[in-house]
């Protein structure tokens, strides 16, 4: 059979609720995060990612999603400790099983990396050495981290290969890096992570830059991989329909800031974060076009801070993207419903500020 | 560029590692002034040298005016660095010759800089057989060490000034050419040379235009070395009596002079312009190494 | 379409052959298309598809190995460099990352006004007028006029290669993946302001895309290209609504929907496209397609009619007589069904 045609499985645990994973506590709760680096001004840093809070559950994926330069990447590499210098995590924590990681240093950090949290990246060849075969890589790995001989390790190497999807395993195992394409050595990478069998893995847009049918693939083998091996995944995208497709809550990141994360129903159906709405409306109006001439997106102002009012239970609170950017204003994130979070400011009643610029959207007053 | 000027999409802003613009010399020569006390030493030393070839004489007296009253003498208020076996002052001498020097120096890098660049940018942007042909020459070229090519240059073309410049920037355009070359040959190939040929230029001027400005960066920092070399070559070449011959005061020659009174005591003759030149030297050296760590 | 007027664009079996270690590589195979002038015309096909390499040839960067190419009814496949230099003012091209097509040297002014003054378009004291029109075409601010690349945002660089595209007001501009490289809002108010652009210059466009979501607002027809041979090709709605071919299927179904409501019926195909040292005779599609036959791989595969009126075609045995059809149809029910769903939501 070379090609195979079905309707996907509903996704476990769609809808957010928080609740089922109650008991066992989250897996990886990052608390106030802020990451930056020291300029000229040593005493007083340049903070780049401020008071970011997620949470992720066992056996969950969620998604991170925003453009270029939000932070989403060095958020997620600041769980492994490996923000690219001179940013460095400044504030904040990163709980996993009662251990606060980014107070880990030495050993204790290098048990955690690939073992309990693994990463993969965009460009999987980066990653890769292109001087050893395939199969010495992973095989070199699985025998360092499960402490398993070569020859043992050798053999997983090929199994995991093999449940991956990839024909042909033996082949890979003794190929280089550069004989295979972008889209298979993906598919190591994903194989050598979940081989690691690690409580979290992180992967950071691990479909850009592949075509779409090998992007299909891809996200398909995480899925399954991960609803088999249990690991909770973090999807870092700026794509939102990999996010619809894969994702059970999500995060959504600009100017450093997280503002909104909920489930990914939700967030579609009710976003109230100005931007995450933006960001709809954009992907909206390319997917289907007879709804972008309702909506102004192309005509979106830089200048301008569309904002929404928020009205939870008797308090407001104004949303906007003024105050994510701006490191002074007072926001948090404020719960709108059940699992869904939008970062406001406090307002008083009389300083509410009229519906934003976005007609009719879901969003403007509840 | 604040956060809020910006559009959404360029929220963040990392700090940017910048390397060295081509044009905005001023602000990049502050910059390495500050992180880099090597630089600024060797800009200093440089500095003064120059100071010296220009203003020099309006303090000494002339580095060709023999005395036979003072002959061998050792330094003194009046003669800082001594004076010669002929009663000449030996600092008016080295004043002299740094001007004689610093010319010889830039003129011989500036021809090679020039003439290897031009060269290089004209193979490493038509490949083929042109291409061929001028690499096998330069290999050739680099076949001998560069002081010896530039002493049998000098010996086949006579001792003068010029053939001293014109041996000197010989003996250094295959370094300019490689350089260049190899600039060229990967900058052919970027997106915005395709582009330049879309929108309907020349292959020349696509070249020159376009492409040449880009590939220059490393040749500058070479230059800046081969300053410093060019003035060892030329002192080499009149301390092995090609080249610039006495009574023309240089630095070579005097070094050359001196040589037969070291023995007998009288050591200022060649150690002051021997200095001179080690000065030299190292200051563009400094110049030239910090230049290419910021390049790259 | 009328009957005197010539395609912009016309290839006549265009063949591309690369030597390489181990054989030859057909990046593009016998391709046939036309571009008829003030039409936007889609080419989408994955990495390996040839499109690329069609592109380059299009714009004379590359000498074709076999085949015929025709701008505006000029035979221009074996044209001198010199000659067609004088064509570059009708037929323009944007590339995929403006980081990497703008001289960082240059500024904005002089990287637009480049193309005016080589082919002298306007006479040297109108060209900072036609400067200011075309930044204002493409919703530039004229104080960026003297920034240089690296000063300037993602979405203003693209707006500044394509100003420098449209400068001439040309006939014909080809996009090669024009937005790929751009976050997702930019890439919206690039294909509007191409949209605009395309109705008030009334260029002809070939868009260049592996991305077929930017496709479906912007061109009237679309191509889809598989290893250097074109599989399908037809108005952008019918490919989207309506895909013929099974790779065009697979396609189609591969896009995310930003829409967790919608349940994928998804065409997973497996295995990758193969890097083809030898010529693939037959359809290139054929060693991953599930409705295979032996047919399949015995010859070439001509375009056959598959839509009733409008020029709809599609190069797979499939279509050759009724009886296939009707069964393809009857089995792909359920994914066109669920392609259709996605215009309905919300």
């Amino acid at each position: 059979m070379k090609a195979q045609s079905y309707a996907a499985a509903g996704k476990p645990m769609s809808g957010g609720d928080g609740g089922r994973s109650a008991a066992q506590g989250p897996l990886l709760r990052i608390e106030d995060l802020t990451i930056g680096y020291f300029g000229q001004d040593r005493d007083e840093p340049v903070r780049i990612i401020r008071n970011v809070d997620l949470t992720i559950d066992h056996n969950m994926i969620v998604g991170l999603v925003g453009e270029s330069g939000s932070g989403k990447t060095q958020t997620a590499r600041a769980i492994l400790k490996l923000n690219t210098r001179p940013l460095q995590p400044l504030e904040g924590h990163i709980f996993m099983d009662g251990v606060d990681l980014l107070a880990l240093t030495g050993e204790k950090l290098r048990a955690i990396r690939g073992d309990k949290v693994a990463m993969i990246f965009q460009d999987p060849r980066a990653s890769l050495n292109p001087l050893m075969r395939i199969g010495d890589q992973l095989a070199r790995i699985y025998a360092l981290h499960q402490g398993i001989s070569r020859a043992a390790a050798q053999a997983e190497a090929i199994e995991m290969l093999r449940r991956c999807g990839i024909a042909g395993p033996e082949r890979v195992a003794r190929s280089y890096p550069h004989q295979l394409s972008g889209g298979m050595c993906q598919r190591v990478m994903i194989s050598l992570s979940l081989g690691m069998q690690p409580d979290l893995l992180i992967a950071d847009e691990p479909t850009t830059g592949l075509d779409v049918t090998i992007q299909a693939q891809i996200l398909e083998l995480i899925q399954t991989a991960q609803r088999e091996t249990g690991s909770s995944l973090l999807l870092i995208t700026h794509d939102l329909g990999v996010v619809a497709e894969v994702c059970q809550r999500v995060a959504v990141m600009y100017a450093g800031r997280i503002v909104e994360f909920a489930p990914v129903d939700e967030l579609f159906t009710h976003p109230r974060h100005p931007y995450a709405i933006h960001l709809l409306q954009a992907s909206l109006a390319l997917e289907a076009p007879e709804k972008a001439a309702e909506t102004p997106a192309s005509g979106y102002p830089a200048e301008a801070s569309p904002s929404l009012e928020l009205s939870v239970g008797q308090e407001t609170y104004q949303a906007s993207l003024e105050s994510a950017r701006d490191p002074d204003a007072t926001a948090f994130m404020v719960e709108v419903s059940p699992g869904h979070l939008v970062l406001g400011t406090p307002v008083t009643v009389d300083q509410a500020v009229p519906s934003g610029f976005l007609s009719g959207q879901a969003g403007a007053k509840v | 560029m604040s956060l809020t000027s910006m559009p959404p999409e360029m929220a963040i802003e990392q700090p940017a590692r910048a390397g060295l613009p081509f044009r905005r010399i001023g602000t990049a020569v502050g910059r390495l002034t500050r992180r880099s006390p090597g630089f600024l030493v060797g800009l200093v030393l440089i500095l003064c040298i120059v100071f010296l070839a220009l203003f020099g004489r309006f303090f000494t007296g002339d580095p060709l005016l023999l005395n036979p009253d003072v002959i061998l003498q050792a330094p003194s208020l009046g003669h800082p660095m001594g004076t010669d076996a002929f009663g000449r002052d030996v600092f008016a001498r080295v004043v002299a010759a740094s001007q004689l020097d610093l010319m010889i120096a830039f003129f011989a890098a500036s021809i090679a800089f020039a003439g290897g660049a031009i060269v290089g940018a004209v193979t490493g942007f038509s490949r083929g057989w042109v291409d061929d042909l001028v690499m096998r020459l330069v290999d050739i070229l680099q076949a001998f060490p560069a002081f010896i090519l530039a002493v049998g240059l000098t010996a086949m073309l006579g001792n003068t000034v010029r053939n001293v410049v014109i041996a000197v920037a010989v003996a250094y355009s295959p370094y300019f050419i490689r350089l260049v070359r190899s600039q060229m040959i990967t900058a052919r190939e970027a997106e915005y040379a395709r582009a330049a040929r879309c929108i309907g230029n020349r292959p020349w001027r696509i070249m020159t235009h376009h492409l040449l400005p880009n590939c220059l960066g490393p040749a500058v920092v070479q230059g800046t070395l081969c300053l410093g070399w060019a003035i060892l070559d030329a002192a080499g070449l009149s301390f092995l009596g090609l080249g610039i011959r006495p009574p023309t005061a240089e630095w070579g020659v005097q070094v050359a002079e001196g040589t037969q009174y070291i023995n007998s005591g009288q050591w200022w003759i060649s150690v002051f312009p021997g200095l001179m030149i080690v000065i030299a030297v190292f200051g563009f050296n400094l110049i030239g190494d910090r230049l290419r760590r910021a390049v790259e | 379409m009328n009957g005197d007027s010539a395609p912009i664009l016309r290839t006549v079996d265009y063949t591309k052959v690369y030597d390489i270690p181990g054989g030859r590589l057909y990046a593009v195979d016998g391709v046939t298309i036309d571009v008829w002038p003030g039409e936007a015309v889609a080419l989408v096909g994955e990495s390996g598809s040839g499109k690329s390499t069609l592109a380059r040839g299009i714009l004379h960067l590359e000498q074709a190995t076999s085949g015929e190419m025709y701008f505006k009814g000029e035979e221009t496949t074996h044209m001198s460099e010199g000659k067609f230099r004088s064509l570059r003012r009708s037929v323009q091209m944007v590339f995929q990352d403006p980081k990497l097509s703008l001289n960082p040297r240059l500024s904005v002014r002089q990287t637009v006004t480049e193309p005016l003054r080589l082919h002298h378009i306007v006479p040297r004291n109108q060209l900072e007028k036609r400067f200011r029109e075309v930044l204002d075409m493409v919703n530039l601010d004229i104080r960026l006029a003297n920034r240089r690349r690296q000063e300037l945002s993602g979405g203003q660089q693209q707006r500044v290669a394509i100003a420098r595209a449209i400068a001439t007001y040309p006939d014909f501009v080809v996009l090669d993946e024009p937005t790929s490289s751009l976050d997702m809002s930019v890439r919206v108010q690039i294909i509007e302001l191409l949209r605009r652009l395309q109705r008030e210059l009334g260029m002809a466009y070939l868009f260049i895309t592996h991305d077929l979501s930017t496709v479906r607002t912007l061109c009237h027809r679309t191509i889809v290209m598989y290893l250097g041979r074109v599989m399908e090709s037809g108005p952008t709605e019918d490919i989207f609504v309506n895909p013929k071919h099974p790779y065009t299927k697979a396609l189609i179904s591969a896009i995310p929907v930003p829409d967790p409501r919608v349940k994928k019926a998804r065409i997973i195909l497996t295995g990758e496209a193969p890097s083809p040292t030898r010529r693939i005779i037959g359809c290139p599609f054929a060693s991953r397609c599930s409705y295979v036959m032996a047919a399949c791989t015995e010859g070439a595969i001509p375009m056959f009619d598959v839509g009733a009126e409008r020029r709809h075609q599609a190069a797979c045995i499939l279509y050759r007589d009724e009886q296939w059809h009707r069964r393809f149809e009857e089995e792909t029910r359920a994914l066109t069904s669920a392609i259709r769903d996605r215009q309905g939501p919300s």
